[in-house]
This record gives structure tokens, sequence and C-alpha cells, in this order.
């Protein structure tokens, strides 16, 4: 590995992202908007806001960096650009770390903004520090972007990766305990959740909200969300083929 | 002759379980423009790609600078341009450029320099998705031009070039040969062979013959490589049959 060039990488990331503001605009403006949209939904519900506020801002950056990183790497595959780098002295892992700094710097901003409107102007309040919602969403975006690299491996189109999101992360939305507690679904259900990143990413952002410290679930869960980043960055680290047939 | 640049040895090659190299011999010598020719879906584009360690083969072996094809300490040494051009459509020319130079370690300003080899002065700043489809081919070109490899194998790479810059990167080719490069270049349009140093003609998979294009023109007794390259199909026919 090269740090000049996983930098080069990174920067190169935020070069195309930076030519296509349309992108930036909604990665960083669709969160702060759908934050508003729930707390006006429970409008008179207040404690619902409440439940679901940290939660959705934490989830968020998984989702949408899922599904750019999942674009952008198919398209480094079938423009030919991915073969290309693998054929100059550059590690798997200077992409792949490249890739998680650029897209780990981009949800960092994401997160801070959709934090400071939910916690500024929504009136949005937590039992721990606001800062540990933001550091648990950058973790949920590097996460998310692990996947989707990932799972571009098994989109052969642009239209398949896009399916990817309802396919692979609609039912870990569904299942997480968001929308309902998880003890109370049924046992082969919870069991399916017990598996499912999301469903640890949810439950340190409520452990957040409440004011946990990191002893004990927390510290658990942010293990495990470590640990399924780096276990996906591997997987994906194996997709990326010097040769093909 | 020096030693070979690239060495193939009896290389079989299958694609999509279709066998598409039958048993490739061939001896790239160092220095100078080594043509690929013959007509499309011969085996070129597969060729080459074995030749820069790419492809998944069959059988045979690939040696590049006295290494196997595709190892590590080849990748900053070989040059590879694919017939498609391998840019970023969302970067622009300069931008391109400089990623690439700073992944292969190339030393500062060869971005800016490169770009005018290519004659793409002017352009610097449009992305690559706004240029023309020969604008966009000589982005791919320049950035396997970036630290000046040992080893070029460019496929295709003056396809839909106005014929004044087809003539100038010829002239690029052979000045990177006098610097003691070694070119391994494909075309499907016979009318390049007469700028190569040395041919090898392709057909279905087999190499049908090597030699300097006078040699090639003078064995056929043909007057041009189009013609020299039917003559050579026609005596493989009747060899075949025989």
């Amino acid at each position: 590995m090269s740090a000049r060039v996983t930098f080069a990488t990174a920067a190169r990331v935020l070069h195309q992202l930076r030519n296509d503001r349309r992108t930036l605009v909604l990665l960083w403006g669709v969160p702060i908007l759908l934050q508003a949209l729930v707390k006006f939904v429970f409008w008179d519900q207040d404690p619902i806001f409440q439940r679901l506020g940290a939660p959705l801002l934490g989830v968020f950056p998984m989702t949408s960096m899922f599904l750019v990183t999942s674009v952008a790497m198919l398209r480094e595959r079938t423009s030919g650009t991915l073969e290309r780098l693998l054929t100059m002295p550059m590690a798997k892992l200077d992409l792949l770390v490249g890739y998680a700094i650029a897209f780990g710097l981009l949800a960092a901003i994401q997160a801070t903004l959709a934090a400071a409107v939910a916690f500024g102007l929504l009136g949005l309040e937590t039992g721990g520090p606001a800062w540990a919602v933001v550091l648990l969403a950058v973790l949920n975006a590097v996460l998310g972007m692990a996947m989707g690299l990932l799972l571009s491996a098994f989109a052969a189109t642009e239209f398949q990766a896009v399916q990817f999101l309802p396919a692979f992360l609609l039912p870990q939305f569904l299942l997480c305990g968001l929308l309902g507690p998880r003890e109370r679904m049924l046992p082969a259900l919870e069991a399916v959740s017990n598996a499912m990143p999301m469903t640890y990413a949810y439950d340190a952002l409520t452990r957040v909200a409440r004011g946990d410290s990191l002893n004990g679930g927390l510290g658990f869960d942010v293990a495990v969300l470590a640990a399924v980043t780096a276990l996906a960055l591997a997987l994906g680290a194996a997709t990326l083929r010097r040769t093909s047939g | 002759m020096n030693e070979a640049v690239i060495s193939i040895r009896d290389l079989h090659v299958a694609r999509g379980g279709r066998p598409v190299l039958h048993g490739i011999t061939l001896e790239v010598p160092p220095g100078m423009i080594t043509g690929l020719l013959g007509p499309s879906g011969c085996g070129k584009t597969t060729l080459m790609r074995a030749v820069v360690g790419v492809q998944r083969i069959t059988s045979g072996e690939v040696r590049v600078l006295g290494q196997r094809a595709g190892s590590p300490a080849l990748r900053s040494r070989v040059g590879y341009v694919t017939q498609a051009p391998a840019v970023y459509e969302d970067l622009s020319v300069v931008e391109n450029l400089r990623y690439f130079a700073r992944v292969l370690g190339a030393p500062t300003g060869a971005a800016e320099a490169t770009i005018a080899t290519v004659g793409l002065e002017g352009a610097e700043r449009q992305l690559a998705r706004d240029l023309s489809g020969g604008q966009r081919a000589r982005v791919s070109l320049a950035t396997a031009l970036l630290n000046r490899p040992e080893v070029l194998v460019l496929d295709e790479p003056t396809v839909g070039l106005d014929p004044v810059l087809r003539e100038s990167l010829w002239a690029t080719f052979h000045r990177l040969a006098a610097g003691g490069a070694t070119l391994l270049v494909s075309s499907h349009v016979m009318d390049e062979a007469a700028r190569c140093d040395r041919l090898v003609l392709m057909r279905e998979g087999r190499i049908l013959a090597e030699d300097t294009p006078p040699g090639i023109l003078a064995s056929t007794g043909a007057p041009d490589i189009e013609r020299a390259f039917l003559a050579l199909v026609r005596s493989h026919a009747t060899e075949a049959a025989s």
C-alpha cells in the first residue's frame, strides 16, 4: 500500500463529485429535508420524532453512501478504469481505502449538516452528545460504502446496482427495530435481524440517544459495525481481479 | 537482435469457453515498433491483454522484460492503452492525467507535458465526457505515456483520428522507440503497416507471418500488405487442405 496512491485516489473521487454539483446537493440536502419531514409528520407527537431522530441521522448516510459507491464502482468496472488502475502500481487497498476516505469525508459533512439542523432547528434532544451521533453516522457511512463496493461486483448494469438498495438495505431497515421492537417480531425475523448490520447501527444510535456510555451494549455495537466494515472491505478487495477471462 | 522484450511461448487462451488463441509463439525485439495486424476478432486484443497480464490464459507462457507478464514489478514499466478509452468521464483532461501520474509516481509536470505530446492543448479543462471520441482516445493514450514506460502496448491507438494527428502520433511512437522503448501496436488498418519496424500478421487466433514490412512483401511477392495478407491466407488454406 502507498499513502501517495491512496490519497490521490481519495482526491480523485472528491474531484469527480465536485464536477457533479447536483449529486453533492442531493447528498447533503436530502437528509435535511427528510429529517424536517419526519419532524412535521409527527408535529403533535414529539416523542416519536425524538425516538426516530437520532437513528435516522445515523442510518441515512449508510443508505446514500451505499448507493453512490455501488454506482461509482460499477462505473469504474465498466469504463475500463478499474482494469487500467490494476495494471498500474496500485494495491487493491489503495483503491478501497481511497474510496473510504473520500466517502467518509462526504458523510461527515452530510451528517454534520443534518445534525446541525436536527439539533439546532428541529429541537431534537438526545441523552448522549451530538458529536457521538455524527461519529456513528460516519462509521455507518463507511460501512454502507464497503457494502456498496462489495455488492457492485454482483451488478452488471446500473439498473441492477440501484435495485440492490431495496433488495439489500430495505429489509434491514424494516427489521432493524426502527419500525417496531425486535423482541416482538416473529422469532425467525428476530434471528434474521441479528445477522443484519443495520440492526447494530440502530441499536448503537438509540443507546447514544438514551445517553449510554461506551461500556457494554454500545461498545459491542460499535465493534460489530467496525468488524462488518472490515469484512466487507476484505471481500470487496477479493472481487477486484487483476485478470479476467 | 538483442534479447526479446516480450517473449510468448505456445500461448493458448479461451474466452467465454471458446478458444481464441491457438498456440501463439512470438518474440518482440526491443527498441522498435512491432505492429500486430489482422482483421477484427482475430485475437489481437486478447494477445495484448495476455502481454499486460490482465488476461487469464489456458496454457503457455508470456514473459515481459524477463518476468512473468502481469507481475507486480512490471506495473510501472509496462504501459497499456485499451481500444475503448479508459478515462474518468466526470474529470477534466488535466484532472485525469494528474491522477494517473500520481498513481504511476510520474514526475511533476508529466501531465502537462503529455497533454502537449498528444495535442490536447486548449482542452485541458474540459471534462472527458464533453470531448470528441478521438480526443478521449488521446487522453487515454496520454495516460500510458506519463511515466515513460519501457514497454508500451497500444490497442488500435489511432483509430478514427484525423490524418494529421495520426502522422504526429506515429512520429511520437518512433521517437519513443528511438529512445529505447519497445512498442506493440495493433491495427486492423493494413495501411498502417508501413509505419512499423516489424509486423505480425494474425488471423483466427494464429500468426500467419512475422517479418519486416519489406520482408513480408518480398516473401509473398505482393505489392502491398493487404494483398500479402490475402496471399498468406490462401497459402495457409491450401496447406491445410493438402
